[in-house]
């Protein structure tokens, strides 16, 4: 993947462009945001992440333009207005997904890949395969190795999201803002619970366990 | 009475001015049309009659000759009283009439004149004016006649007199009332300006002047005051935090710049890698604390992102309970959840869902009785209570005593008993920002053991 990272705090942006080719990806930096446009009008990268405050143009004018004229490629916002208001005036302006400084890379990672792969399958699915699991969106029914396994609406969602980012690190963040809609982090564990519990009924009995914990990260279901 | 400038440009002043403009040119108007009605009018009526009477006289002469003139000007001299005649010969000797002698106007063939002449009255010879026509028969024959109207200009005279007084007496009364007028004004707006230069100053609990009269001003006055009482009270929050932040954060932050600071210092690979990661967590604590820090600012400020809508409590209230139900069975507890359906409140539901969550982590921390094996047990009910939706969170745990309840909900207190866990002591002063912004508030009672908190929250009318 081709990120272009338009971030005016030099250390920052190193760092960020470091960890993206650690994660096997490319990284175009730029730290104003009038040459930020220019690079991104090329539309030859698969994702953006636009900071906010920009020398010479901000974050959400440059946002406006690509859009205004087309130009469709994923944006991450970063900011360090982490208000919900300014994440609703971000995602406003034609942004994809908006993250608070200060960050975990992972999150960054987790939340960049998610934004690519949303926009890469547009077509709707109604069948998510993950090895031998599969499920099924229009009836709501899950199958391992064939048997069928009962799950609450909550544990299908949360399987459902997990799903279509398989192969991908899910944070917990993007658990509590995706499958229950809470843009707050419980001073409890309770969504380690509520994968603990998914776990045991679609690994216990399998000798193969799909979904796995990232340390530090979060979880993330693959064949692997 | 000094007026200066800043009086003149009052806005009373200048809307009295206004009116003082449009009330002087209607009285003006008024008195004219009375004026042309009386002196104009009665003027051109006497014209008419001595035009009428000329040809009266020209009609005899012509009929009777001289003779004819000289009767008919005797007996209207005796008859009609302030009516004044003269006919008289080519030699100016006076033939007929009450004047004594032609007037020295009477020149020329015909025409109007004006002059004086002497009239015996009960005080004695006056001079009146007469106004009259003249004209020239053949021969040299000169004829008068004319009419008194000494009494007529003088009462012209008095109403056009009048006319100015009035119109004078009402501009200074006019522009005396707006200057008493805009001075009362002037000076209650003085002490409003006044007071907010002080405020300006620094001086936050200095207040509005209010007169007591409940007028426009009054009613400005006091919701300037409301918005300084809310603003004075904003301010105060925001010392109370920044001290707390200076004082609750510098510690930890402390802790961070020794470890750091020894890892250096020792040199090793081993204690890099143990001071990073401790740091780390450190960092991620500040972090957490920082940001309920700001969520308590935003709720007490009434700053909401979604804003308060009407919702379903028990919606809300059962979304959080699938959130922690499996955590506390876990724990080895139970939570048992009660909720009473069809109450609508007004709410956020992001910041309401994350007061129960608080309530929910405190429940789940301090919750278990200290002295069994079992985990905590919660009991999670949605109830109404007169015209109030009642939240109410209660564990079986060690409770607060009642001494401590209220400090409980201060920022960043947090009671004995608690600082073996982790946390940064502002759970419940994000719940009371949530709850003030919400209209509503958070009680904490004895369980009988353990705590009962309840969020209670006014309660939306049915629109049926």
């Amino acid at each position: 993947m081709r990120v272009l990272v338009v971030e005016d705090d030099r250390e920052a942006a190193t760092w960020l462009a470091k960890g993206l080719k650690e994660a096997g990806h490319i990284a175009d930096l730029t730290g104003d945001g009038e040459t930020g446009l220019a690079l991104a009008r090329e539309a030859v990268h698969d994702a953006i992440i636009m900071d906010r405050m920009l020398p010479r143009m901000d974050g959400l004018t440059a946002i406006e333009i690509l859009r205004a004229e087309g130009i469709m490629t994923p944006v991450l916002i970063l900011s360090a207005l982490g208000d919900v208001d300014d994440k609703v005036r971000g995602l406003r302006s034609g942004g994809d997904d908006y993250l608070g400084k200060p960050y975990a890379f992972a999150e960054l990672l987790a939340r960049l890949e998610g934004l690519h792969r949303r926009r890469a399958s547009e077509p709707p699915v109604t069948r998510l395969k993950v090895a031998d699991l599969e499920i099924d969106l229009l009836a709501r029914t899950v199958h391992r190795a064939g048997k069928p396994i009962l799950l609450q609406p909550r544990e299908f969602k949360l399987l459902e999201y997990l799903m279509r980012n398989a192969a991908r690190v899910v944070t917990r963040t993007m658990l509590l803002e995706n499958v229950w809609d809470y843009h707050f982090d419980p001073q409890t564990n309770v969504i380690d619970v509520h994968i603990s519990r998914l776990r045991s009924k679609i690994d216990k009995d399998f000798d193969k366990p799909l979904l796995q914990t990232v340390r530090g990260a979060g979880y993330s279901i693959r064949a692997d | 009475m000094r007026i200066d400038l800043k009086l003149l440009r009052t806005s009373t002043f200048r809307l009295a001015a206004v009116y003082l403009v449009l009330f002087a040119v209607s009285v003006s108007a008024v008195l004219a049309y009375v004026y042309w009605n009386t002196a104009v009018l009665i003027e051109r009526q006497s014209d008419d009659t001595i035009a009428a009477e000329v040809r009266g006289i020209a009609e005899q002469y012509q009929q009777r000759g001289i003779a004819g003139v000289i009767d008919t000007v005797a007996s209207r001299s005796q008859e009609s009283a302030g009516a004044v005649y003269i006919f008289t010969n080519a030699l100016g000797r006076r033939m007929a009439g009450n004047l004594p002698s032609l007037p020295v106007e009477a020149v020329g063939e015909h025409g109007w004149i004006e002059f004086s002449f002497p009239l015996e009255t009960s005080r004695g010879l006056d001079r009146h004016t007469a106004r009259a026509f003249y004209t020239e028969l053949e021969d040299g024959y000169r004829l008068v006649i004319g009419r008194d109207v000494e009494e007529r200009r003088q009462l012209a005279s008095i109403i056009r007199t009048s006319l100015v007084w009035a119109l004078g007496l009402s501009l200074v009364l006019g522009i005396g009332s707006a200057v008493v007028v805009s001075r009362n004004f002037l000076r209650r707006i003085d002490a409003i300006t006044g007071a907010s230069r002080t405020i300006m100053a620094g001086n936050l609990s200095g207040r509005m002047p209010v007169s007591g009269t409940g007028d426009e001003l009054d009613r400005l006055a006091a919701s300037l005051n409301e918005m300084l009482n809310q603003i004075e009270r904003l301010m105060s929050g925001m010392k109370e935090i920044s001290s707390n932040i200076a004082h609750d954060l510098r510690s930890p932050l402390t802790r961070v710049r020794s470890r750091v600071e020894n890892a250096l210092a020792s040199g090793r690979k081993a204690d890099y890698q143990v001071a990073l990661r401790e740091g780390l967590d450190d960092i991620d604590r500040l972090l957490t604390t920082f940001n309920a820090l700001l969520s308590i600012a935003r709720a007490e400020a009434g700053q909401t992102s979604e804003g308060l809508k009407p919702v379903d409590a028990a919606t809300i209230v059962s979304d959080v309970a699938e959130l922690y139900g499996p955590t506390i069975e876990e724990a080895k507890g139970s939570l048992d959840v009660e909720l009473a359906q069809g109450i609508s409140i007004r709410a956020d539901r992001q910041l309401l869902a994350q007061a129960i969550a608080n309530l929910m982590d405190n429940a789940i921390k301090y919750g278990s009785d200290p002295t069994a094996a079992r985990g905590p047990l919660i009991s999670l009910r949605l109830t109404t209570s007169g015209r109030d939706a009642v939240i109410m969170v209660a564990d079986q745990g060690s409770g607060i005593p009642a001494a401590q309840r209220e400090h409980a909900k201060e920022r960043f207190v947090r009671l004995d008993e608690s600082r073996t866990q982790p946390g940064n002591g502002l759970g419940l002063s994000l719940v009371v920002g949530i709850m003030k912004l919400h209209c509503g508030r958070l009680d904490l009672d004895d369980n009988r053991p353990g705590l009962v908190a309840r969020l209670v929250l006014p309660r939306l009318e049915r629109t049926a």
